[in-house]
């Protein structure tokens, strides 16, 4: 047992956190400007989907996260057009987004790749395990201060509490949301290229398998500010990594081992319950999910 | 028709031709304005000199605040002009208008309350650069304003903190912040005490000294003779009147508003005071988060009698008249409520509907109507299941019945349009008033609980719904009255007690009363 509790449980910590960081920092630039982000998740596959693609293309993984972050930042602004612009429900073009990426990469390894939903293999030199990490870290105290100490953190922050107060106060309403909705898809699709070039060699199908919505529970967890966040973050990562570690290691009291399927299912359980049971206490930003309408 | 006062227009007319252009600080041309089917601003034209106190006056959806919203670019005019020191100019945003010296004060603040006082003032027109924000230089320029002004604030405290009366100060900062010459106010002391009403004065005149234009919006004719240089008159979206405030009177501004001779007296005969019908004894109540809202508060209201309830909003008069009207969990009531000597603590909301408790609530909007539904359906909330009103053991709604009903409370109480099949969205504030009015009447209620009865409500129904009131305690019924209305609440009761932080803290003759003491009691700050 004590060997679970070791220097390597601490970077596959740091691994498995790394991409909620990114896409939980990312939530929360959207939802402090009001937006409800629930297409992270889809946001992270096209981040990881076109990373993969594109240094396989290219050759160059820093290009392909570069890809990866404009493929997220596209599909943002997807749903930055529809729920801002249109004034769509928030939650129903997430989760439209989130369905359509599901596809998206699918059909497209089938007309690059001709495979079903995979890109190729990478070679070792082609892949960058350590940048997302040093981007996901550096990123909690730069958006603490971008959020807290610049006009433009006092305005995104302005217009997600009360955006009728921010209008009156001269604050561009619309795009302080496109602007946050566009970081959170970049820096989405960050952590999806993560997955894809940093974490393993190749994008297969649904390989994000739920990190999008483990990261906005995160974001609620840590009440939409940036150090609770990344805290939350890294308590998800532990979990999922010590359930890795617990594979094969933990045995019932009879002797068998306990079913991968369940010990894969503990990061889950406890999104559920830190959700039900820890943030009875924790105040979203007022404005979210209600899009502004100016003249009733 | 509308009948328009031509002496005034002219008037209006001689003052906009008669001044050198440069002259004007805020000009309005033929401006019209249209919101689905409703004509806000139909042509309409102000004129505000530099350096004066200005008032705009109407009934509720007279298009005032739509004229000054439209000056302030928070909308968008069909048509007109907006001339700024006698220059069109092009405001299509707020921050246009905030460019050209414009600062406007809304009725329901625009204020970030998770934000601090600092924050607020200097969003949109930030300190320092784009990576770094200057707070601690803009806490000095507002220090300086504060002084200048007389407007004390903490600029480190947080918004949702503070008094009613601070929010406000901190919204004249923003808008002296941002070097507005002139400020418009709309509403601006429909949320203050009398004593805080006299302090802002003060602030507006010491504001007109150093050269600023103040435009008050307002349908408070003391007010407007008190403080205001120039008066404008609206009615129906139309500018009906442009005089000099000393050139006016009360009455005349009512009659211009309203169209027509209006009583500005509530008319009362001496209350026939019979034997006590609510009884309440030491009651308080105690949120879910343990603050106490309702702090022992003991009196009885009688027969025949309107008792008064005056206070600064938000000191436990809506505690109050829910947990008497059985909308308070008993959980978080204790004490005693008598009706006739009957305990009626333990009893829900219906069952003291069933024993003659009738409630108009200070919200209608959340407590009175479903806004969606028909003037029909809303006319049965809370009897929808009396025996009337059914067929069939309850299964099915009379519908009949219930609408020769709907029609007889349409018709007694003057609600207009008379269509009952129109969503209670469709009415004014004043007429929806009169809908829920009827409704309760309709329980001839032994007890009548009123919260702001008028709130929102024009001139002309005011009057009505006051002479209904007065009918209702002739007729031998109770009435519990809490109004934030100091006028309508002295004019109506008989008795009047002040409440401030939950506690009864005054208990006077209105009749003798001033309006100085009854404020003073208000602030609490001295007991009777």
């Amino acid at each position: 047992m004590s060997e679970l509790f070791s220097v390597a449980l601490f970077w596959s910590t740091i691994r498995l956190s790394t991409p909620l960081i990114l896409a939980a920092l990312g939530g929360m630039f959207s939802e402090r400007a009001g937006v409800i982000n629930i297409a992270l998740e889809g946001m992270m596959l096209a981040g990881a989907f076109t990373a993969a693609a594109v240094t396989h293309a290219v050759g160059n993984p820093f290009v392909g996260l570069a890809a990866g972050m404009a493929a997220g930042a596209l599909i943002a602004a997807i749903h930055a057009v529809a729920c801002i612009s249109y004034k769509a429900d928030q939650v129903v073009t997430g989760t439209a987004i989130n369905i359509l990426m599901i596809g998206m990469p699918a059909f497209l390894s089938g007309a690059f790749f001709l495979s079903s939903g995979s890109t190729p293999q990478l070679p070792k030199e082609d892949l960058i395990p350590w940048t997302p990490i040093v981007i996901a870290f550096a990123l909690v105290p730069i958006a603490w201060y971008v959020l807290y100490k610049t006009p433009f953190g006092l305005r995104l922050r302005s217009v997600g509490e009360n955006p009728e107060a921010a209008d009156a106060a001269g604050v561009s309403v619309a795009r302080m949301k496109y602007a946050g909705v566009l970081l959170s898809g970049a820096l989405a699709g960050i952590g999806g290229a993560y997955l894809s070039i940093g974490q393993s060699s190749l994008f297969t199908r649904n390989m994000t398998s739920g990190r999008g919505f483990i990261a906005l529970a995160a974001l609620i967890f840590g009440k939409w500010r940036p150090v609770q966040t990344l805290l939350a973050c890294l308590l998800f990562g532990f979990t999922e990594a010590v359930s890795i570690q617990m594979q094969g290691v933990v045995k019932l009291p009879s002797g068998e081992d306990i079913p991968v399927q369940f010990i894969q299912m503990v990061p889950y359980l406890l999104t559920i319950i830190v959700l039900a049971g820890f943030i009875g206490s924790s105040r979203p930003p007022q404005a979210l999910g209600i899009p502004y309408q100016k003249e009733r | 028709m509308l009948q328009v006062d031509w002496k005034y227009v002219r008037a209006s007319r001689s003052l906009r031709t008669g001044c050198p252009r440069s002259q004007q600080m805020l000009e309005l041309r033929n401006i019209t304005k249209r919101f689905a089917n409703v004509l806000a601003n139909d042509n309409v034209n102000i004129v505000v000199k530099p350096g004066t106190i200005h008032a705009i006056v109407g009934e509720n959806g007279a298009g005032k605040s739509t004229a000054m919203r439209i000056a302030y670019g928070f909308y968008k005019a069909d048509s007109g002009e907006i001339l700024i020191d006698g220059q069109v100019r092009n405001i299509s945003t707020p921050h246009d208008a905030i460019a050209l010296g414009v600062g406007m004060v809304h009725q329901h603040f625009m204020l970030v309350e998770t934000m601090t006082v600092a924050e607020n003032i200097v969003l949109g027109a930030e300190p320092g650069n784009a990576v770094a924000l200057d707070l601690g230089k803009a806490s000095a320029e507002i220090q300086k304003l504060s002084a200048e002004f007389k407007l004390a604030v903490n600029p480190n405290a947080v918004v949702e903190h503070l008094s009613v009366g601070q929010q406000q100060r901190v919204e004249l900062l923003k808008a002296l912040y941002r070097h507005a010459r002139l400020l418009i106010l709309d509403e601006p002391t429909a949320v203050l005490t009398p004593q805080e009403v006299e302090e802002f004065f003060a602030i507006l005149r010491r504001m007109r000294e150093q050269g600023k234009t103040v435009v008050i919006i307002t349908h408070k004719l003391s007010e407007v003779l008190a403080i205001s240089d120039e008066v404008t008159v609206m009615r129906d979206g139309k500018v009906v009147g442009q005089v000099q405030t000393k050139e006016t009177n009360a009455a005349e501004l009512a009659r211009l508003m309203v169209g027509r001779e209006v009583l500005l007296r509530v008319e009362k005969p001496d209350a026939d005071i019979g034997v006590t019908q609510l009884s309440v004894k030491h009651l308080s109540v105690t949120h879910a988060d343990g603050t106490k809202r309702l702090d022992n508060v003991s009196f009885e209201v009688h027969k025949g009698e309107i008792l008064g309830i005056a206070g600064v909003e938000g000191n436990g008069q809506t505690e109050l008249i829910e947990a008497l009207a059985g909308l308070v969990p008993a959980s978080q009531l204790s004490g005693e409520v008598r009706l006739e000597g009957r305990d009626v603590t333990r009893l829900d909301a219906r069952a003291r509907r069933e024993i003659g408790i009738a409630h108009i609530p200070e919200d209608r909007h959340r407590r009175g109507l479903l806004l969606d539904f028909s003037l029909t359906e809303n006319s049965i909330l809370g009897v929808h299941y009396r025996d009337a009103l059914v067929s069939y053991a309850g299964v099915f709604l009379n519908d009949k019945a219930i609408r020769k009903r709907a029609d007889q409370i349409i018709a007694g109480f003057d609600v207009r349009p008379a269509n009952q099949d129109l969503p209670a969205r469709a009415l004014s504030g004043g007429n929806q008033q009169k809908l829920i009015i009827g409704r309760e009447f309709d329980l001839q209620p032994k007890l009548l609980l009123v919260s702001q009865p008028t709130r929102g409500v024009d001139i002309g129904a005011i009057e009505f719904i006051h002479r209904k009131l007065v009918a209702l305690r002739d007729d031998g019924c109770a009435v519990l009255l809490i109004s934030a209305e100091l006028e309508e609440v002295t004019a109506l009761s008989d008795r009047l007690l002040i409440i401030h932080e939950g506690r009864i803290v005054g208990d006077v003759d209105p009749k003798v009363a001033t309006i100085e003491e009854i404020g003073l009691l208000m602030t609490g700050s001295s007991k009777h």
